[in-house]
């Protein structure tokens, strides 16, 4: 113990070489690249994925979102950049037949839910409010970082919502609904807050193009799954869980997503494509009247991607000052002289006789009986009992 | 008048309390203090003793506890099999032996200038225990137990470097000093009476309890900011505890750990039974461990498997332990669990066959190298000669613990060395059972029920009922209930019944609840009778929500968290004392004061109450609506049209009016 501080020296040497040949003919399509890659200006990503249904018959929608999670997450966005809302448990419910799971297509074939999900809102915190403190992050300042987006004005946002909708609302747990104006001041506010640089909404639900009508901050770009007056179809149903397990619109995203890799060249005009009214039978719609950049050159991977900046030095770093452990001194010093013991874990006795809880002084009975009696005494003896006639 | 008539009935309690406890003269309070006294006298003299290796009382000890396992008669007898070292003598032997040669082995090393190893402030100990049980399901229970010989709380230096326990918690323990922390994550219900007692039980839901340090002074407002750092850790829900299910228990859930000052003040007792648990409440708790779920036992827990069960708790302990058998320094453990019981029927198999893979859907290969005992037990205790099951791989090694008040025998399989992995380089435990009819088990001596009875919206009686199996034994428990505020409790008609004869509780602790600001909390100490059934009932009225306090499935009704019943069991054989022994872990979790009598806390099942409910669907608020506009618009068109309408005469003068009153006063008729 003593002898470790002297003994080791710890020298710890990070040498990072940057190894480029760039032949002549390429290096300009290698500019090109690195221009494209740093061309949308944002350092990090984020993700809130929410899903507004309760109840088993809504199985696809939680599925929706999950696989909407799958493919960030395996796009490179950490749990902890993204907040993932789920207003019921399908994968633990009693009612499915394959309990931890959440499955995307027929026949059990792809378990979106996975081996290491982390769900930040669940159950009965999915409300309006909790969605919209968590938008403009005027949260409870005991709220734990997983339940924060703690984005900037560097940061990529992706807001996935699905449920059930109509003409400018989108209901929350059967319980309440948020309007379409409701939800472009919350993202006029996140602007003002500078918490985006730019923002991807997406909603997958009846009449789904209502919800960004009334968009009107900068650097928003959205897309629905249906125009107003359409309805959203579901999908694939599954006679062994009992219920349609997706909506068409997330089955053909997230089809798109799979064949999305994180240095894919894939952009926005590909994302517009996708579901076409011969498979969703609704109308897909989207807007980018509000976005500053063409369409065509934002990558998928700048909202569903984690952007990982990594800059290189070739310079060498000593770390000479050793890491000395000083706890053991400390601990092996003062080691307390008091012998401590397990408490009783039901000590009858202890319990019977414990003493009853001093309540506040209060005079005896007999004191307050004896002082009314006297009270009314004197008044007797005063006034005699003749001028009371007309109560008896 | 209600709460006079409270009051009558509060002072009626009191008066009950004094009577059985001044009536009865149970010494119980002289006997445990001479026995801790005397137990402890008795370790010292035992440590002594071991010290010195020539002592009677040793041997009695040993003798009275165990079969002596170093005894050659034993080894002659038991030569195929071979008994795992689990006696004091070896253990504590070791310990001041090293304590002794500590320092001559450390100056040799210094004169031969090779730095010794410092030795290990944390260890890491795994163990699976698998217990068949009688009715062909199967219940396999983890334990981690990462002990650090640390203080959090040192004046002046805060702890920064973690190794195998999990920064995030000690971090926490830092914050909120803490001094222990209990939270478990149950979902299904342990069915005592099929099954038997869990090792360590809880309730159907999320439980939390904390004890703080008594240098914190708001205990509730730490409690509440540790709530949504938990629920953040956790990924669970547990930011939905408040006041409104949060209690300060008067008597029950003491500090498990060690700890010379107990006030209750500082403990804080809450229960989310409506808490769903899933895959990612286990992604976390897996994240706790020193080798993740990458090696050693942690590989078995696959989410898909262990959700496919009929029971499944987790949960985590962490409280302060002795250092070493003079415990006078502490070390903080962090305790594991996972118990999940597998049917038979569920996992879709007609034969009663068990393997890890079976039942995990892997198998093991390695034990987690950080660890420093990585063991897997099984319990052959009615199979002592191999006449109910199979099972293989055989393990020579054998184990015996008291467990529960019953000394129980294991295989054990060592997973450190190389042998139970055998030539295939993997453990696949198979348990083969040579019957297919379920028998019979022996009934456990403690079980709780409860029950809503009643009809209607209005009111209703909670009943719960606490069974003593034992044939001639009576012993103490300690019931704890925790009713929300919603159903508001009439506790002049608490009865507690055993025998069809009244059952005087000998102390009863009631705080009435405050409408949406705290629960009512009972708690009670009762005798039970030996082979009865105790039933304590009491009734309750609903109470009408506002109606944004309706969950958005009101109709799914609101639940009740279990009761919690503590106990002191009297146990077959005697119990282990000594808490610096080194147990298995699944047997050393509750401390042990006496050796007659084990404690042991059963949760019965929670409660769902319908409350009254508004119709909240949309053609009922349209009707609402619509009838409110014919009512209110058409109706008073409708009158302005059919009315007829008269000019009324001007009201007479005051005097006029007072005239009137004398004239009518005088019988004259009015003006």
């Amino acid at each position: 113990m003593a002898t470790c501080g002297s003994h080791c020296h710890l020298y710890l040497k990070i040498f990072a070489l940057l190894c480029l040949h760039l032949l002549p003919v390429a290096s300009n399509y290698v500019e090109a690249r690195a221009s494209q890659l740093f061309s949308s200006g944002h350092t990090n990503n984020w993700a809130v994925l929410v899903c507004t249904s309760r109840f088993w018959f809504n199985y696809r929608h939680v599925a929706n979102t999950l696989s909407v999670y799958r493919s960030v997450k395996r796009l490179g966005i950490p749990d902890s950049h993204i907040v993932l809302m789920l207003a019921d448990d399908m994968a633990c419910n009693h009612r499915n037949p394959k309990p931890a799971t959440v499955f995307s297509h027929k026949n059990m074939e792809l378990n979106v839910y996975g081996d290491d999900v982390e769900v930040d809102y669940r159950g009965y915190e999915v409300t309006v409010e909790n969605f919209l403190r968590v938008l403009t992050g005027r949260l409870p300042p005991s709220t734990p970082r997983s339940k924060r987006l703690l984005s900037d004005d560097r940061s990529n946002i992706l807001i996935y919502l699905t449920g059930h909708g109509g003409n400018g609302f989108l209901k929350f747990q059967d319980s309440e609904e948020i309007s379409n104006v409701e939800l472009a001041d919350a993202f006029e506010q996140m602007w003002q807050k500078r918490r985006y640089n730019e923002l991807l909404f997406i909603i997958d639900t009846c009449q789904g193009a209502s919800m960004y009508e009334r968009f009107y901050s900068p650097n928003l770009m959205a897309l629905a799954s249906s125009q107003v007056g359409e309805d959203s179809l579901s999908h694939q149903p599954d006679l062994a869980i009992g219920v349609h397990l997706m909506d068409r619109y997330t089955f053909y995203l997230l089809e798109f997503l799979e064949d999305i890799h994180p240095a894919s060249q894939s952009n926005m005009n590909d994302l517009f494509k996708v579901c076409p009214k011969s498979q969703c039978v609704s109308t897909p719609g989207h807007r980018t009247d509000l976005f500053q950049r063409d369409p065509g050159s934002v990558l998928i991977t700048d909202f569903f991607g984690s952007v990982r900046k990594v800059e290189i030095t070739t310079e060498t770093i000593n770390l000479t000052s050793p890491i000395v452990q000083q706890e053991d001194k400390h601990m092996m010093g003062e080691p307390t002289s008091e012998a401590q013991s397990y408490v009783d874990q039901l000590p009858v006795a202890e319990i019977i006789h414990q003493k009853p809880k001093r309540k506040d002084w209060h005079p005896p009975d007999g004191f307050i009986l004896g002082l009314w009696t006297l009270i009314l005494l004197v008044f007797f003896k005063t006034y005699g009992i003749k001028h009371l006639k007309h109560i008896f | 008048m209600a709460a006079c008539r409270y009051s009558v009935v509060l002072i009626a309690f009191a008066l009950l309390v004094c009577d059985s406890t001044c009536a009865t003269p149970k010494n119980d309070e002289g006997d445990t203090a001479e026995k801790t006294e005397s137990d402890i006298a008795d370790d010292v003299t035992l440590a002594e003793a071991v010290h010195t290796q020539k002592s009677d009382a040793v041997s009695q000890t040993q003798a009275g506890r165990t079969p002596n396992p170093e005894t050659p008669e034993s080894k002659q007898k038991e030569s195929l099999r071979q008994w795992e070292a689990t006696e004091v003598t070896v253990d504590t032997n070791a310990d001041v032996q090293s304590n002794e040669e500590a320092p001559d082995r450390r100056d040799a090393e210094v004169i031969d200038s090779v730095p010794p190893p410092p030795p290990p402030k944390d260890q890491f100990q795994e163990e699976l225990v698998i217990r068949p049980l009688q009715s062909g399901d199967i219940y396999a229970s983890f334990q981690f137990r990462t002990r650090w010989d640390t203080d959090f709380f040192q004046q002046g230096r805060k702890v920064a470097h973690y190794r195998l326990f999990p920064k995030s918690l000690g971090q926490v323990i830092t914050k909120f000093s803490l001094r222990e922390l209990h939270i478990s994550f149950t979902q299904g219900y342990w069915r005592t009476m099929q099954w038997g007692q869990p090792f360590l039980s809880a309730p159907p839901g999320a439980e939390l309890w904390v004890w703080f340090q008594d240098t914190v002074t708001d205990v509730d407002g730490a409690w509440k900011e540790l709530t949504n750092v938990l629920s953040g850790i956790f990924c669970a829900s547990l930011n939905f505890i408040d006041s409104t299910n949060t209690v300060q228990p008067s008597a029950s859930f003491k500090p498990l750990g060690v700890g010379n000052v107990t006030d209750q003040r500082f403990l804080r007792y809450a229960v989310l039974p409506r808490e769903i648990v899933c895959t990612e409440n286990l992604t976390p708790w897996k994240k706790l461990l020193p080798c993740g779920s990458k090696a050693g036992l942690a590989v078995l827990l696959k989410s898909e498997k262990l959700f496919h069960s009929s029971f499944h708790s987790q949960s985590v302990h962490i409280r302060p332990v002795c250092q070493d058998w003079q415990c006078t320094s502490t070390a903080w453990e962090l305790r594991q669990t996972l118990g999940v019981v597998f049917d038979m029927h569920t996992s879709g198999q007609s034969r009663r066959e068990w393997s890890l893979f079976k039942m995990f859907s892997r198998t093991l290969t390695e034990a987690c190298p950080l660890a420093s005992s990585s063991k897997v037990y099984v319990d052959i205790t009615d199979n002592s000669q191999g006449e109910l099951f199979d099972l293989t791989p055989a393990t020579p090694t054998l184990s015996q613990a008291v467990v529960l008040g019953d000394r129980r025998t294991y295989s054990v399989y060592d997973l450190t060395t190389p042998e139970p992995f055998g030539t295939l380089r993997s453990l696949n435990v198979l348990l083969k059972w040579k019957t297919t009819d379920a028998a019979d088990m022996l009934r456990p001596l403690l079980h709780g029920e409860r029950y809503v009875a009643g009809y209607g919206l209005q009111t209703g009686e909670i009943h719960t009922l606490i069974y003593n199996n034992h044939p001639y034994r009576a012993f103490p428990v300690l019931l704890l209930e925790m009713v929300p505020w919603y159903l508001r409790l009439y506790i002049h008609t608490l009865t507690v019944t055993s025998k069809s004869r009244e059952n005087k509780p000998s102390y009863i602790h009631y705080q009435p609840s405050k409408d949406r600001l705290r629960p009512h909390l009972l708690e009670m100490l009762v005798q039970l009778p030996p082979n009865s059934v105790t039933e304590v009932t009491v009734q309750f009225e609903r109470a009408l929500l506002k109606w944004t306090e309706y969950t958005p499935d009101p109709n799914h009704g609101f639940y009740v968290g279990s009761s919690v019943i503590s106990a002191l069991v009297p146990s077959v054989v005697a119990m282990d004392t000594n808490s610096t022994k080194e147990h298995p872990l699944f047997s050393s979790f509750f401390p042990c004061k006496e050796e007659s009598a084990y404690f042991v806390r059963v949760y019965t099942e929670p409660l769902l109450v319908n409350l009254p409910t508004p119709d909240f669907s949309m053609p009922y608020n349209v009707i609402c609506l619509t009838c409110t506009v014919v009512a209110v618009g058409y109706g008073s068109l409708y009158n302005l049209l059919t009315r007829t309408f008269q000019v009324e005469e001007p009201s007479p003068g005051l005097t006029k009016r007072l005239a009137n009153v004398i004239r009518w006063l005088r019988g004259v008729p009015p003006l």
